[in-house]
């Protein structure tokens, strides 16, 4: 079996079923955690609270005015390499073809040029934000290994996915091989590290929303 | 062709000049990615040289290869390949057949013991002793052991005798290998493809004969002038698969306009051949051009690849959405496990 057989087989459905098992693992576990009871009388009523999750969610997305000088570039850069993973998956026509074989849906796709030059700014972001991480003394101090493991396993989709767009490095083959392994690599490790973020995020936001409406508190 | 006459007399003889003997060289050193210079040697050495004895067995295989070769229209000099060497055996071309067939191969055997270039379409099956595909009574294993030794080179030709091919797929009941995977002390060349392209086989002849040895080859012991790019890099669609337009359907504006067949399933990318510059039929096309993706059929298990014929690199065979399932009421449990333990860890909580 060649390496790249293996990516497309093997590979491919233990890296999904691994990432099925471990997300369903960690929001259950997340889901069914004994609740505190809240003994003091709500402030807001329920529709209010909700409204108020909902509201937080896009609220917390972007920082507070005041803040801006001291975590601005960092935000910034952290949104041009989120948005750049969204439009190379969503927007990549070999991505798409995936969607497709998988759910029967598909979209248009962006021009190749496009997703190469979105992909490009995706990995100089990523690479901006780890130099960030390494000299930015607080930042320094509060990351672990879990940080700049995540940061890798996030770097090498895309780096390999611009290496097998140009086909220069290396045979067509083995550059495929390597990118579907970094993605499959990506999917194991997403449950179990701080990626998780990507289903936990906008649920926590909402939770603190709904609790702080619960309280009375502005969000 | 007389006994002890070299090519460049028998030639002569057929009305062939010396400069139609540098032209054919000139095409081959092409053809083989040599240096231009390299031609007059080559011719030279062709017209010094003496037929080279080719013994070419048969095993587990469908005749394609042979069928193919056969076939090939090449009105020019290099039809005249075969007069190069001296076939001295090939079961479905000899007239004779049975004990007197045996006898000839024999004979050929001991006759350029050492010197003749062994030649094998076919798988070689060996479960239960190589009993599923026999000759004369005898394993084909048993005989490509026994003549390999004396052999100067083995010719593994088409996908089959390389790699196993469609004899290996799963769940191969024979047992089904490739020549090198039997024999590995002596010199192999593959020359896969279901079939092998005509022009490969009689470049690595030529060679051969011309400067006695075999030519370059790669980690997959495939000649590399022919198979050093794929199918992909020489695609005359190529252009399209750069600007992303891909035909949908085999049937759809983007396949009438000639758009690339990748996300059709196309091998192209992984197939390493020389279909798209050397091409089928004299040259007329080959599959791509005539509208239908690269099955990747010179590349190992190409039969076996995962997700089909017809699902693009892109993709693969994923799990089952029944196993999907499974995994996600798995990862549930789990978790539902994992919260009770915590709630009686933490019991005020």
């Amino acid at each position: 079996m060649t390496l790249l057989s293996f990516a497309r087989g093997p590979g491919m459905q233990g890296a999904v079923l691994i990432m099925v098992l471990g997300m369903f693992w960690r929001l259950a576990g997340i889901f069914l955690l004994r609740r505190r009871v809240a003994h003091a009388a709500a402030r807001n009523k329920l529709g209010l609270r909700l409204l108020s999750g909902a509201v937080t969610v896009f609220t917390r997305t972007i920082p507070r005015r005041r803040f801006w000088p001291r975590v601005g570039p960092g935000v910034a850069l952290s949104y041009v390499f989120h948005f750049g993973l969204f439009i190379i998956l969503f927007g990549g026509a070999p991505h798409i073809l995936v969607f497709y074989e998988i759910f029967g849906v598909s979209w248009p796709d962006l021009p190749k040029g496009v997703i190469v030059a979105v992909s490009g700014l995706t990995l100089a972001a990523l690479i901006a934000l780890l130099v960030r991480r390494l000299t930015h003394p607080v930042l320094k101090l509060l990351s672990t290994a879990d940080d700049f493991f995540s940061w890798l396993i996030v770097f090498l989709p895309v780096m390999t996915g611009i290496l097998l767009s140009g086909e220069t490095v290396g045979a067509y083959g083995t550059l495929l091989a390597l990118h579907l392994l970094s993605v499959e690599a990506l999917m194991i490790w997403l449950p179990f590290g701080k990626l998780m973020h990507v289903a936990l995020v906008f649920a926590g936001r909402g939770v603190l929303g709904y609790n702080f409406s619960r309280k009375g508190a502005a969000t | 062709m007389e006994s002890g006459e070299t090519v460049g007399d028998m030639l002569a003889r057929r009305g062939f000049s010396r400069r139609g003997l540098l032209k054919f060289a000139i095409a081959m050193t092409s053809s083989l990615a040599l240096p231009p210079s390299l031609a007059p040697v080559m011719a030279e050495n062709l017209a010094m040289a003496r037929r080279q004895s080719v013994i070419w067995l048969s095993f587990q295989e469908c005749t394609g290869c042979l069928e193919t070769l056969l076939r090939t229209e090449n009105p020019t000099i290099a039809g005249l390949i075969f007069d190069f060497i001296s076939l001295d055996y090939q079961e479905a071309l000899m007239a004779a057949s049975g004990s007197a067939a045996e006898l000839t191969l024999r004979q050929a055997v001991a006759a350029n013991a050492g010197k003749y270039l062994l030649a094998i379409d076919g798988s070689v099956p060996v479960k239960d002793g190589g009993v599923y595909s026999l000759t004369g009574g005898r394993a084909n294993v048993d005989m490509l052991q026994e003549f390999a030794p004396d052999a100067a080179a083995i010719l593994a030709i088409g996908t089959c005798a390389a790699y196993g091919g469609i004899p290996k797929a799963f769940p191969n009941p024979t047992g089904a290998v490739g020549v090198e995977d039997v024999i590995s002390d002596q010199p192999i060349v593959n020359i896969p493809g279901c079939p092998p392209i005509p022009e490969v086989l009689s470049g690595v002849l030529v060679y051969f004969v011309s400067f006695g040895r075999l030519p370059e080859l790669d980690d997959r012991k495939r000649p590399l002038a022919y198979f050093g790019t794929t199918i992909h890099d020489q695609c005359y669609r190529k252009p399209f698969y750069d600007q992303g337009k891909f035909a949908k359907s085999f049937d759809d504006e983007g396949a009438r306009l000639g758009w690339c067949l990748f996300e059709l399933g196309c091998k192209g990318p992984t197939t390493h051949n020389a279909c798209a510059s050397l091409k089928w039929n004299d040259g007329t096309s080959f599959p791509i051009e005539s509208g239908h993706g690269c099955l990747g059929c010179s590349e190992p298990d190409f039969w076996d690849q995962e997700g089909g014929f017809y699902t693009s690199l892109a993709g693969g065979t994923g799990p089952s959405w029944r196993g999907a399932e499974i995994a996600a009421a798995s990862g549930v449990a789990l978790g539902a496990v994992a919260a009770i333990a915590a709630r009686r860890k933490v019991p005020g909580a």
